[in-house]
């Protein structure tokens, strides 16, 4: 019963309420002389969203920056001690010295292997077909990944029959078993590797629209002058793509600074695989410390900046020439 | 110059005859010739989809042999194919309740923040205030800022007005996140509407209210379709927003809550999960197969958002 009131509520109630607010404030318009309608209507319009981002993100950042400088429970001002922790902390150390490892593989694999199969798939007829597979990973959530890549990365001692996709490979090769997510030299590329798995049809289909971007015609010339297939990426693609390579590699960037989800599924942190927004989380819900883990928060805010800047400069960039 | 043109016209011919050969043996002999590249393609399309063929194949196994064999090994005979897993993910361990809860999590989360943008976007579109420009470069800014800056505060406030837990909450919550991507993908998209359609409909008499809802909306249907996709498989996947919300709530906790906690208690029986983890992916895959245009865009609209 409590669930048929919840459909009803989720299906009618919300959109109605929608709707309801548009013709409230159209009426509210109307009884205004005809002149001041034009000046009150755009704020009517756009209220929703401004008290929505003041409440939930502009408003909860400053807190943030604020809430880092106390501690844990907020009750008393403790100054840097809180980035003092994160920035001497070995736990904290190691789990940034992962995001840098996240940062890198993450965004270079993705854009490398994106622009490759960009290039691969353009040269035969089943084009469309090939790309689906490779994107259809971008549909699953990270937790169901999670679950598929621990089915892949499953060990069992070398006496046993191997259960796990991978361990069976190498087995059937005569190498022994390994625990890949136990392993600290395996574990952290094998945690990226679930990214990339994930995110390289993205990268892919971006790349690909750039490359149709390319004209035929500076490709022909330079086959014509006798560059090899090789020479042609290296030289003339990849140069002509530039643009489209940083909003990708951007993108990867701010996920791989971002990671939690496959590491706290996989091993939640486990074995020297932790990550800043799962070190977060765990000073937030296991120690309750809000000053650590607001600290934590703004170290990622400060990295993630210039993205920030690139972006509206960027878009300052594309309303110019509109 | 006549030298030339004989040549030329020869390789016209050579070309026209090649074209009628190629029907056979030529198109064979050239499929042949790049049989490497067709190779290294098959061989990406197999590595990718092979982990999740792998999960498919696991799930409709026993229990016992998923846990002691490999899932390869469910195609040598005698099969055993079952629906165990299904059942015992369904009843035993919540994944009916919390696909119901996913439903219920994702669809407003879905409608609430696409039509509050909008509104929104028809103002910065179309509509002259002191201000605009300004104010929409501050939501270009706010699309990037990762959403663990925001979730202490916003936690707190929570705890105190006993939105914790709640459904309304995490709409809420999705809304203000999802908010400055659906900001700036609309405002674009409606900004490209003809002009002079806009002049017209107000000299018939339309109000701002039947120009939103019976000419913008209806022209814009490739982009808000492509955004309601986004933005529901966005919240569809989610883990971090309904894990600090809803995280300790298990009636109302969406899947990705439900089978996350299950990896960390079953621990060694994770295996049972590939079921749980098949029924979260199923809405997500039937969107991907049939509506593969829009998906696809909306994902890479998508490029900019935090």
């Amino acid at each position: 019963m409590n669930r048929l009131v919840m459909a009803l509520i989720v299906i009618v109630g919300v959109p109605a309420v929608m709707v309801g607010y548009v013709a409230l404030i159209e009426w509210i318009v109307g009884k205004f002389p005809f002149r001041t309608r034009g000046r009150i209507r755009p704020w009517l319009w756009i209220a929703p969203m401004v008290s929505i981002l003041l409440v939930y993100l502009v408003y909860p950042t400053i807190n943030t920056i604020y809430l880092s400088f106390f501690n844990a429970d907020s009750s008393q001002y403790v100054g840097l001690a809180n980035y003092q922790y994160v920035f001497t902390n070995s736990a904290m150390l190691d789990s940034m010295k992962n995001n840098v490892l996240w940062l890198i593989l993450l965004t270079g694999l993705t854009v490398t292997f994106g622009l490759l199969f960009a290039v691969l798939f353009d040269r035969v007829s089943y084009e469309a077909v090939a790309k689906a597979f490779v994107f259809l990973p971008m549909a699953i959530s990270f937790v169901a990944a999670g679950v598929i890549w621990k089915l892949m990365y499953d060990y069992q001692p070398p006496a046993h029959a191997q259960t796990g996709t991978l361990n069976a490979i190498v087995t059937l090769f005569g190498g022994q078993p390994i625990a890949w997510l136990v392993n600290r030299t395996t574990n952290n590329p094998a945690l990226i590797w679930v990214g990339i798995w994930v995110w390289t049809g993205f990268a892919m289909v971006i790349l690909s629209a750039g490359l149709k971007g390319i004209p035929s015609e500076i490709i022909d010339a330079a086959r014509v002058d006798g560059a090899t297939e090789w020479q042609i990426l290296r030289f003339v693609t990849v140069p002509m793509m530039g643009s489209t390579i940083a909003v990708v590699a951007t993108t990867m960037v701010i996920f791989a600074l971002k990671a939690f989800d496959i590491v706290y599924v996989m091993t939640n942190g486990n074995f020297g695989t932790d990550v800043v927004a799962n070190r977060m989380y765990k000073e937030m819900f296991n120690f309750t410390n809000f000053g650590r883990a607001s600290a934590i928060a703004v170290i990622l805010l400060i990295a993630i900046v210039p993205v920030m800047l690139f972006n509206i400069r960027r878009f300052r960039e594309q309303e110019a020439i509109r | 110059m006549n030298h030339t043109i004989e040549q030329e016209s020869k390789a016209a011919r050579n070309e026209m005859l090649a074209e009628n050969g190629r029907s056979t043996s030529a198109r064979l002999l050239k499929f042949l010739q790049r049989t490497p590249i067709h190779l290294v393609i098959v061989l990406i399309a197999v590595i990718w989809m092979l982990p999740t063929v792998g999960l498919l194949v696991s799930s409709f196994r026993p229990a016992h042999l998923v846990a002691t064999t490999g899932w390869w090994t469910a195609f040598q005979t005698p099969f055993q194919f079952t629906l165990d897993l299904y059942r015992e993910a369904i009843s035993a361990n919540g994944m009916g309740q919390s696909f119901i809860n996913s439903l219920f999590i994702a669809i407003p989360a879905t409608v609430i923040p696409i039509m509050i943008a909008a509104f929104a976007a028809y103002a910065f579109a179309w509509m002259e205030f002191p201000g605009r420009d300004l104010l929409f470069v501050a939501v270009v800014g706010l699309l990037v800022v990762p959403l663990q800056a925001s979730l202490i505060p916003v936690l707190k406030i929570y705890n105190r007005l006993g939105l914790t837990g709640t459904f309304l909450g995490i709409w809420l919550a999705h809304t203000g996140f999802g908010l400055p991507f659906a900001v700036y993908l609309l405002r674009n998209f409606f900004g490209s509407l003809p002009r002079d359609m806009f002049d017209s409909a107000y000299l018939d008499g339309a109000t701002a209210f039947t120009a939103f809802f019976r000419l913008v909306l209806p022209l814009s249907i490739p982009a808000i379709a492509s955004l309601v996709i986004f933005q529901f498989m966005w919240v569809w996947n989610d883990l971090l927003v309904a894990l600090i919300f809803l995280g300790g709530y298990p009636d109302v906790a969406p899947m990705t809550v439900t089978i996350s906690n299950l990896v960390n208690s079953l621990g060694g029986g994770w295996q049972l999960l590939t079921a749980a983890a098949f029924i979260s992916m199923m809405l997500p895959l039937l969107i991907f197969f049939t509506l593969q245009r829009y998906f696809v865009r909306g994902i890479l609209a998508g490029s900019v958002k935090g």
